[in-house]
């Protein structure tokens, strides 16, 4: 795909992101925004996973433990082709399969998730049974960085280097915000990239709304032979939209009327700058 | 009745039979090979299994990750910390996104004797009844724990299965039958009905003969199946006996009593009814087996309530 058209990709991703949250009248705003383009390279630039080989034992995995930024992980397979769009009209509705988290009723979504700390240690266990079965795929799994709180992160993370594992990638979203506060402010998680080093991992820092270096960085592991690989993806919460940028009351806000319109034009903006591009 | 093994050693030369043939069959352990009876296996076959330290939510998680790939997961681990350090694991990523991890509760219930309260499960039947899309299995002795092993292992369905680690009677007639969700009728009998589970169903057993003794004719019925439950024996059983005794390794909250008591009230059945099995509070400092006498989960402690429950009843 060219830098535009997946540039365009990012900024649509946003729109239906912020239209499927307004319209179910719930949603982790905040977080969707910052893990978007993240999820949009790694389903457009980088997985081998479609819906023709789901079901394949080869294909790539993608895990999200973080997972209620759901509403950017159901844009972007809906976008893929696991399911209709219209099918998102539901999304938190009575009898919907379209749950607030990621759930396996959902056709393109590996493991349910939404309590935090799960994601690594099964991702761990899917890339050990790759390495068992000699096999190519590669598993990524998105963390936020409030989420590193949980101790049985660190588990997995000791043990992932133990059994080598560098087929798994664990992508941090960095957005520096939780729930409370500054992630700083309620249990510093940093410095990370020497917490992970100390551990036996390969890490990386990337800017995690640029998309040409996230592509770059997915596709380039191993970084070290024999090292799982840490990407800490520096976001911003609310990324895309100006009112929302590192505002801690978007972590799960839902635009008003005249929010989500004022949303809607700066978007619209920026897929007219691109389209002048 | 012969004495046989530890039903832990049965789980673990069965497990052992099974990876010899089946290479999908993976033993994952939190260092808890030897307390599993698993060093053997991990020599013959080490490359089918995984050892992730002391850290028992990394444990099912793996497991997770490792069965969603096909293989055939042994999660083994103490009950005690299985159920409860992991039980969100257990909840969210075995059960909810239905992957089939079989979940081995060793030394479970009050193996673990002396050691205390953090090394008991007396609550694992209660907490993991609360979870959808689980079976749970207690074996009584080795016939049903190497049933049970051997079924999880074709199911791919989530299991958990408990056991402990003292030798146990063979209680089981040779044309046995072993089925998920059917309990095994080990006595025939009609005043007073013994529905027990796991290590107790031997106590029972014994209980049921001392009263045979001085004419009570008792049933006694293996349980194994806390879910899938044997609804349909338990009914005709309670219309069949006089009184029903439930005998279970396990707290009296949110076991096999409190089950078998709900359903007999849903369906409108009112019979001698007594739960046995331990108490709500601390527990006494003990053996397996003095616990058990403790708590009147012995031959003796049993029979004695058998007669109070038809004396109070007017039944004797």
């Amino acid at each position: 795909m060219n830098s535009l058209a997946i540039q365009k990709k990012s900024v649509e991703y946003r729109k239906k992101i912020l239209t499927y949250i307004k319209k179910a009248n719930a949603g982790h705003t905040g977080g969707s925004l910052s893990c978007i383009d993240i999820l949009n390279v790694l389903y457009n630039e980088v997985m081998n996973v479609s819906p023709d080989n789901f079901h394949h034992p080869d294909r790539d995995r993608y895990i999200q433990s973080k997972g209620h930024s759901v509403e950017a992980l159901f844009v972007v397979l809906a976008d893929q082709g696991f399911f209709p769009e219209s099918d998102l009209e539901t999304l938190c509705q009575y009898q919907s399969h379209y749950v607030g988290h990621p759930t396996r009723k959902v056709n393109g979504v590996e493991q349910n998730t939404g309590a935090l700390g799960h994601g690594l240690s099964i991702s761990a266990g899917v890339a050990l049974a790759g390495k068992m079965d000699k096999k190519d795929y590669k598993v990524f799994t998105l963390l936020g960085d409030g989420e590193l709180a949980e101790g049985s992160n660190w588990e997995a993370a000791m043990i992932a280097a133990q059994y080598k594992l560098d087929n798994l990638i664990a992508i941090v979203d960095r957005n520096t915000l939780q729930i409370t506060d500054r992630t700083r402010h309620v249990c510093n998680t940093e410095p990370l990239a020497e917490k992970f080093k100390a551990f036996g991992w390969a890490v990386k820092e990337v800017d995690g709304h640029h998309l040409e270096e996230l592509k770059e960085t997915f596709l380039s592991t191993p970084y070290e032979k024999g090292k799982p690989n840490l990407v800490i993806a520096n976001t911003t919460k609310g990324k895309g939209i100006s009112f929302m940028e590192d505002v801690l009351k978007w972590h799960h806000g839902v635009p008003s009327d005249e929010e989500f319109e004022k949303c809607m034009e700066e978007l619209e903006k920026l897929t007219k700058t691109l389209e002048i591009v | 009745m012969n004495l046989g093994i530890p039903n832990l050693v049965a789980f673990a030369e069965t497990l052992e039979a099974l990876a010899e043939k089946d290479h999908k069959i993976i033993a994952v352990t939190s260092d808890s090979r030897g307390s599993g009876k698993l060093v053997p296996f991990g020599k013959k076959y080490p490359n089918q299994i995984v050892e992730v330290g002391i850290a028992e939510q990394n444990l099912v998680g793996m497991a997770t990750g490792l069965a969603s790939t096909g293989k055939k997961v042994f999660a083994v681990s103490p009950s005690c910390f299985l159920t409860a350090r992991s039980l969100e694991q257990i909840k969210n990523d075995v059960c909810y996104s239905n992957n089939p991890v079989n979940l081995i509760g060793i030394s479970a219930g009050v193996s673990y004797g002396a050691l205390g309260t953090t090394h008991h499960s007396i609550h694992d039947l209660a907490v993991l009844r609360a979870i959808n899309n689980l079976n749970i299995i207690v074996p009584a002795d080795n016939f049903e724990t190497r049933e049970a092993i051997k079924l999880a292992a074709e199911l791919e369905e989530p299991v958990f299965i408990r056991f402990g680690k003292r030798a146990m009677y063979d209680l089981h007639a040779e044309d046995a039958t072993f089925e998920l969700g059917k309990g095994i009728q080990l006595k025939e009998g009609k005043d007073i009905a013994f529905i027990a589970t796991g290590e107790t169903v031997y106590p029972a057993y014994q209980a049921a003969q001392l009263l045979e003794k001085q004419g009570i004719s008792c049933r006694v019925i293996s349980m194994h199946s806390i879910k899938p439950f044997d609804e349909a024996l338990l009914l005709e059983t309670a219309k069949s006996c006089s009184a029903i005794i439930t005998v279970e390794e396990h707290f009296v909250n949110g076991g096999l009593g409190e089950l078998c008591a709900g359903i007999l009230m849903q369906k409108g059945i009112s019979v001698p009814f007594k739960i046995v099995g331990i108490p709500d509070e601390y527990t006494v400092t003990g053996s397996q087996l003095e616990i058990f006498q403790h708590y009147g989960i012995s031959a003796e402690g049993l029979f004695e309530v058998g007669n109070e429950l038809l004396e109070n009843n007017n039944l004797a």
